[in-house]
């Protein structure tokens, strides 16, 4: 029999028994709603966490220092190593080097410093850190008031909440994070901070720096033989940002305090710890680094990065690790959904083979005499199996707009209590595109394999009993 | 017309049966349904299986039909034999080769009987609106062309045993198998419908074989009577009445 034949007789029979086979169908579109239901909240999740992972910065960042560092502190580790004299130094070179690497879409060397700044002719201390304009899509600047650096060499600071209570005069609450930063940051925006900082700057080779009239170094600096002096220098920024970010978060750099554009922290050569220890081996005057920050195209790559950047011989860190075990929580959690989801299905699976065999019972007669005038048992078995896969496909349908609909509801009530517990609303309920053809498909496959049995049966039943009796 | 069976009594055996049989195995006892029956149909005749109740008749019918398979012995249609054919073959073979009617009419009744006079045709994968044309005139033929979009619940006997007729001729079988097809209805309706069979072995040249208790009936239509009891034959003879009727139809025109 043609398809469109068969299409038609087994709709015009399911119409028949219309509703045993409505039952049927929802039963179908339950466990299809279950499932999909189950399933778009695991994908839901699992976006909503990776949005905001992703967002952290934290995935696709690969930090690298110089393994002569770690030394200092581990020696016995790192005795199987490279000698001291082998490894590498981590200068400008370097991070230009990593920067050109395939998946790499900047490398920044990571520039801190402890150092005075001055506001309204008070002084205070406090840790300095460079940022990149790439910082700035990051979520540790989500609540920023104010805006972010104008440009990467403009000399203008985004300053920590903290510091800003600081510069007020005010002393920190502790316990509940309550500190209302656009309040902090009205006064302080616009206003002016003077950075005082020491410059390491190359001597010239035959000169002196005892000579040396803006000299002020240390004793033990000179000592270390360098061909540099170190000057003192004033800067003067706008305070153009305040941000609401905790200094001990991982988000941003560490601890500090105060954060410069990138371009004009470099341009500074401020005096960095590791100047100190590099500086008999630093060639000419290529700047040296701590660590230099490597951003990666996205999380599935840190770790090509990461091995290539360990083969040069520098340590690297990521919180790749973590990210993983995350993934990998997602994907049980998915299996999980998706078996209880699959278990309405199941119901839903002899919910089918019930009411085909019902309906073989009940038209016996009916094969018989299709098959009397001419059906193959291939005729018969292709009928039911039509039955079967139109009751999937509709209860797919049914099905998927059912779960959709579950979701939408779940996803309004739970951001209505988000907003009465005023966080922002989120939306944790995804139904993708895939998942709903996989929904429909996956139910049609169902239910042909539900009607496998029911189809069997009636292709093999003998037409002359069937036709036997009334 | 031209072909009519008895002015071509020496035209090859349509059907031929050697040695049929069909048991039925119920526990420790087994039912000789059929029990070594050898007969031969011409092309084109119109026979009758007669015997009593329980006598095998149906049974025979059903394996010449190819519903059934024998136990043993063949049944060779037209150089066809059934016992050898697939399951798939068998079904093709009923398709083509053979119309059926039967004492309960059996049409589908959820379907019109423009719908089950067609059904044949679905299987037979032929096109829609060929389809239509040829289910319109069937059952014009039968004269329920106004009662084709009835159900057949809106029908008397006869008029849902014509559309079985109609249904039954539908692919232009060679061989039309009625098994008491006039049990259900009344005299008067039961000669209509046999009259019909009439004209269609006649005027189509089918071969038929018509099961029926009734030797009266038997005798006015068919040519040629077997007698089955117990499942084996006990006689073949020439109508002696058939003949009679033929005549004077013939002298009629
Ligand atoms: N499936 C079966 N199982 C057991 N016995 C059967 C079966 N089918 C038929 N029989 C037996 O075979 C014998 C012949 O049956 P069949 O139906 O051919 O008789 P019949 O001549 O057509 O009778 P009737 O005139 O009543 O229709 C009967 O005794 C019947 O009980
Ligand atoms: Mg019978």
């Amino acid at each position: 029999m043609k398809l469109p034949d068969l299409a038609e007789l087994a709709v015009r029979n399911l119409r028949e028994s219309l509703l045993r086979n409505s039952l049927t169908t929802i039963g179908i579109s339950v466990g299809v709603a279950s499932l999909v239901a189950m399933l778009s909240l695991g994908i839901g999740l699992q976006q909503l966490a990776s949005r905001r992972l992703m967002k952290s910065g934290l995935f696709d960042t690969v930090v690298v220092t110089s393994r002569r560092d770690l030394r200092n502190f581990n020696r016995d580790q790192e005795a199987g190593g490279p000698a001291p004299g082998e490894s590498r130094i981590l200068d400008e070179a370097t991070r230009q080097e990593i920067e050109h690497m395939p998946n790499v879409l900047e490398a920044y060397p990571d520039i801190r410093f402890i150092t005075e700044l001055r506001y309204e002719d008070k002084p205070h201390l406090t840790m300095v850190a460079a940022l990149p304009s790439s910082a700035q899509s990051t979520d540790a600047f989500d609540a920023l008031q104010g805006h972010f650096f104008s440009s990467e060499t403009a000399p203008e600071v985004v300053i920590q909440k903290t510091f800003a209570e600081e510069l007020l005069g005010k002393t920190p609450k502790s316990g509940l994070d309550e500190t209302n930063v656009a309040a902090l940051a009205a006064p302080l925006l616009g206003k002016e901070l003077t950075m005082r900082y020491a410059q390491r700057e190359a001597a010239p080779p035959a000169a002196s720096y005892v000579g040396s009239d803006k000299a002020n170094a240390s004793s033990d600096q000179g000592l270390a033989g360098a061909a540099y002096s170190v000057v003192s220098r004033e800067l003067k920024f706008k305070i153009v940002g305040v941000a609401d970010l905790d200094p001990e978060s991982m988000r941003g750099p560490t601890r500090a305090r105060v954060f410069l554009p990138l371009k004009l922290a470099e341009s500074l050569h401020v005096m960095q710890p590791t100047d100190l220890r590099e500086v008999s081996r630093a060639p000419g005057d290529q700047p040296v680094y701590s660590s230099v920050n490597v951003r990666v195209k996205g999380p599935g790559q840190v770790q090509a990065v990461e091995d290539a950047i360990k083969k040069m011989g520098f340590n690297t860190f990521s919180i790749l690790d973590a990210s993983r075990s995350i993934q990998q929580f997602f994907k049980v959690l998915d299996v999980f959904l998706g078996i209880f989801g699959s278990l309405a299905l199941a119901v839903a699976f002899i919910g089918i083979v019930n009411t085909l065999v019902m309906a073989i019972l009940e038209r016996r007669r009916e094969i018989g005499i299709m098959k009397a005038i001419g059906a193959s048992d291939g005729d018969v078995k292709r009928l039911f199996f039509a039955e079967a896969g139109a009751m999937g496909i509709l209860g797919g349908i049914v099905g998927v707009a059912l779960g959709w609909a579950i979701g939408q509801v779940i996803n309004l009530g739970t951001n209505v209590y988000l907003k009465r517990q005023s966080f922002p609303p989120e939306h944790f309920w995804s139904v993708p595109w895939w998942l709903v053809a996989f929904a429909v498909l996956f139910s049609f496959l169902v239910s042909l394999a539900a009607g496998l049995y029911p189809a069997g049966r009636a292709a093999r039943l003998d037409p002359v009993q069937a036709l036997r009796y009334e | 017309m031209s072909n009519a069976g008895n002015s071509q009594p020496n035209s090859a055996p349509a059907i031929h049966a050697e040695q049929l049989c069909r048991h039925y195995r119920m526990g420790e006892t087994v039912i000789r349904a059929v029990d070594g029956v050898t007969l031969e149909v011409r092309a084109g005749e119109f026979v009758a299986l007669l015997g009593s109740s329980g006598s095998g008749k149906s049974s025979v019918l059903n394996l010449i039909a190819g519903l059934d398979r024998p136990t043993s012995g063949s049944v060779i249609v037209h150089d066809r034999n059934l016992a050898r054919l697939s399951r798939e073959e068998l079904a093709r073979y009923r398709l083509r080769t053979v119309g059926m009617v039967f004492q309960s009419f059996n049409l589908i009744p959820s379907m019109t009987l423009a719908e089950n006079v067609e059904l044949p045709m679905r299987f037979a994968e032929i096109e829609r609106g060929k389809r239509d044309s040829l289910a319109r005139e069937a059952l014009t033929r039968v004269g329920l062309q106004s009662r084709m979009n009835h159900r057949p619940s809106e029908l008397s006997g006869g008029e849902q045993q014509r559309a079985a007729l109609a249904r039954a001729l539908i692919n232009r079988p060679e061989l039309l198998l009625a098994d008491e097809p006039t049990g259900n209805l009344d005299s008067h309706t039961g000669t209509e419908i046999m009259n019909m069979i009439r004209e269609f072995n006649r005027q189509l040249g089918m071969t038929v074989v018509l099961v029926t208790h009734e030797r009266a009936l038997a005798e006015h239509y068919a040519q040629r009577l077997i007698f089955l009891a117990d499942g084996k034959l006990i006689g073949d003879e020439a109508s002696s009445a058939f003949v009679a009727t033929a005549g004077t139809e013939r002298e009629r025109r």
